[in-house]
């Protein structure tokens, strides 16, 4: 059995999942995660938009050392590997930050497309493999 | 409404201490602010604390004398000392105590800051997906800036080295060896292209600044006054892509330090240009070398030839953290903007020995930046 590594914030593990940003009736403003207020405008109008699952890397680093407290993956702290970690625009409707699947530096760069992935994260306690989102490059 | 003098300050030397309690670190920047303004701790009327280490940073007030005075406590993660610094000066300024004291202390753990994310208003996802780092951030705005406005790698660690030049010239930094712009570029990188040694470190440290009515400092010290004239805090506006942020609108907006700079400059009444000595937020070289054009120093860009031509050295024509910085002091996240205070006093007042701004600096300007996006600027003159 699969599960995302939250309820609410993507339709995964549907076919063709997507994140679920929060589109405010009032302003137009969007959010990811959804919230239950908008953040521009403090309207309680929100509605789930389901956010474009291809973009371009806006900004992007390399995580170089262990992430610490609560951190669910299983990469040993002692070996821990950089990931890369972006903020990728999705479509014209939105940036969101997160995992890359892409690390190298030479290999990344500002403009590149990119597209959104789930990938195996942890097992948990009732044997579901937990996916979390990530981008990956395009082609 | 009344002028705000800075008739004192005082600092505890920042970097580890042992088993030294966080609240004694405060007790005795406080002692030495006191010493420093020529008053008693039962002349303060009030004060504000600010602290992460410690709950209640008030609670001071029972190693120092219990007077019952009103004694609050600040929290805005590194932009604590910020709040404690504008409460204090804005108490005075609208007339409701005389006389009061900032401090700010803390006794960071070694290692990155991390917290739950609730703490911040964040869902648990954000830290179990490993986000929930501040170092991140620093490491996408430092490139994402570097490559639009032509910044070398090299430039930081420019920064990097004289930071650590002028840690060196200072007895209470915690990191006082130079180290070689080659050396900090060869370090372990942590978040590209934010080498190790381009990054502060947490660590130990505290600061107070005894405040007064501009009016009454001469009954208090002979010390050379500095005054308060502005100080602004803003908060990240939606838009701002700041730190510990899942997402971004494709239009961003600003950073809230460009917003609590201009405010500054327009409540003081002067420009950039008029500045004399500078401390600016640097958490990591990036952040400094940024930082240097969201207060209106400079352009976005103009930071590769400035750092080039040694603009920013205490000898420059714009001396940035004449003391070290973050870089060199570490980041005692209730203390640091204090410790920015404390330094400008020293340059205003010229007791800052070796690393003193030549020409009789007068105007100072301090900007802090803190999670979740709260950014200050603080101007004083003589």
């Amino acid at each position: 059995m699969q599960r995302a590594i939250a309820q609410g914030i993507s339709t995964f593990p549907d076919d063709d999942p997507r994140l679920i940003g929060g589109r405010c009736g009032d302003c137009d403003a969007i959010a990811f995660p959804l919230q239950q207020l908008c953040p521009r405008c403090s309207s309680p109008n929100i509605a789930e938009e389901l956010l474009p699952s291809r973009g371009t890397l806006a900004a992007w680093t390399t995580q170089g050392f262990y992430p610490g407290f609560g951190y669910k993956g299983t990469e040993p702290a002692d070996a821990w590997e950089p990931i890369g970690v972006g903020l990728v625009q999705l479509g014209d409707v939105i940036k969101v930050e997160g995992r890359l699947t892409e690390s190298d530096p030479e290999k990344l760069h500002t403009g590149m497309e990119m597209e959104l992935t789930f990938v195996p994260f942890y097992t948990d306690d009732e044997g579901a493999e937990v996916h979390t989102f990530a981008f990956k490059p395009v082609g | 409404m009344n002028d705000v003098a800075i008739i004192g300050v005082g600092l505890h030397p920042f970097g580890r201490f042992g088993d030294k309690p966080c609240m004694q670190l405060g007790a005795d920047a406080i002692q030495l602010a006191l010493k420093d303004a020529g008053v008693q701790w039962s002349d303060i009327q009030f004060g504000v604390a600010g602290a992460h280490s410690i709950a209640s940073p008030d609670a001071v007030n029972r190693l120092v004398g219990q007077t019952g005075i009103p004694f609050t406590s600040v929290f805005n993660a590194c932009a604590t000392a910020a709040s404690a610094i504008k409460l204090t000066a804005d108490t005075i300024r609208l007339g409701t105590y005389d006389i009061g004291i900032a401090v700010g202390m803390d006794k960071h753990p070694r290692g990155a800051f991390t917290d739950k994310p609730s703490m911040m208003g964040l869902p648990d996802w954000y830290g179990e997906n490993g986000q929930f780092l501040t170092t991140k951030f620093f490491g996408m705005k430092a490139n994402r800036y570097c490559e639009a406005n032509g910044i070398s790698h090299r430039t930081l660690a420019k920064v990097a080295a004289k930071n650590y030049r002028n840690g060196s010239k200072n007895e209470n930094a915690f990191r006082r060896t130079p180290i070689s712009e080659d050396d900090i570029l060869d370090s372990q990188m942590l978040n590209y292209p934010l080498t190790h040694y381009m990054f502060c470190a947490p660590d130990e440290g505290a600061a107070a600044v005894v405040m007064c009515r501009a009016d009454l400092a001469e009954r208090f010290t002979s010390n050379k006054p500095v005054y308060v004239r502005s100080s602004e805090i803003r908060t990240a506006r939606y838009g701002a892509y700041e730190v510990h942020a899942t997402f971004a609108p494709v239009d961003e907006d600003v950073s809230p330090t460009v917003f609590a700079s201009k405010a500054a400059f327009e409540n003081a009444g002067i420009g950039p240009e008029d500045v004399d000595v500078i401390q600016l937020q640097d958490t990591d070289a990036g952040a400094e070398v940024i930082h240097m054009a969201e207060t209106g120093f400079c352009k976005d860009g103009d930071q590769e030839k400035l750092l080039a031509d040694g603009a920013t050295e205490i000898d420059g024509p714009m001396p940035v953290n004449t003391d070290g910085g973050l870089i060199a002091n570490g980041e005692p996240i209730g203390a640091s903007g204090l410790r920015q205070m404390h330094e400008l006093v020293r340059q205003l007042r010229g007791e800052a020995g070796d690393r003193q701004v030549p020409g009789n600096p007068k105007v100072g300007f301090a900007q802090v930046y803190g999670a979740p996006g709260v950014a200050a600027a603080t101007i004083l003159s003589t």
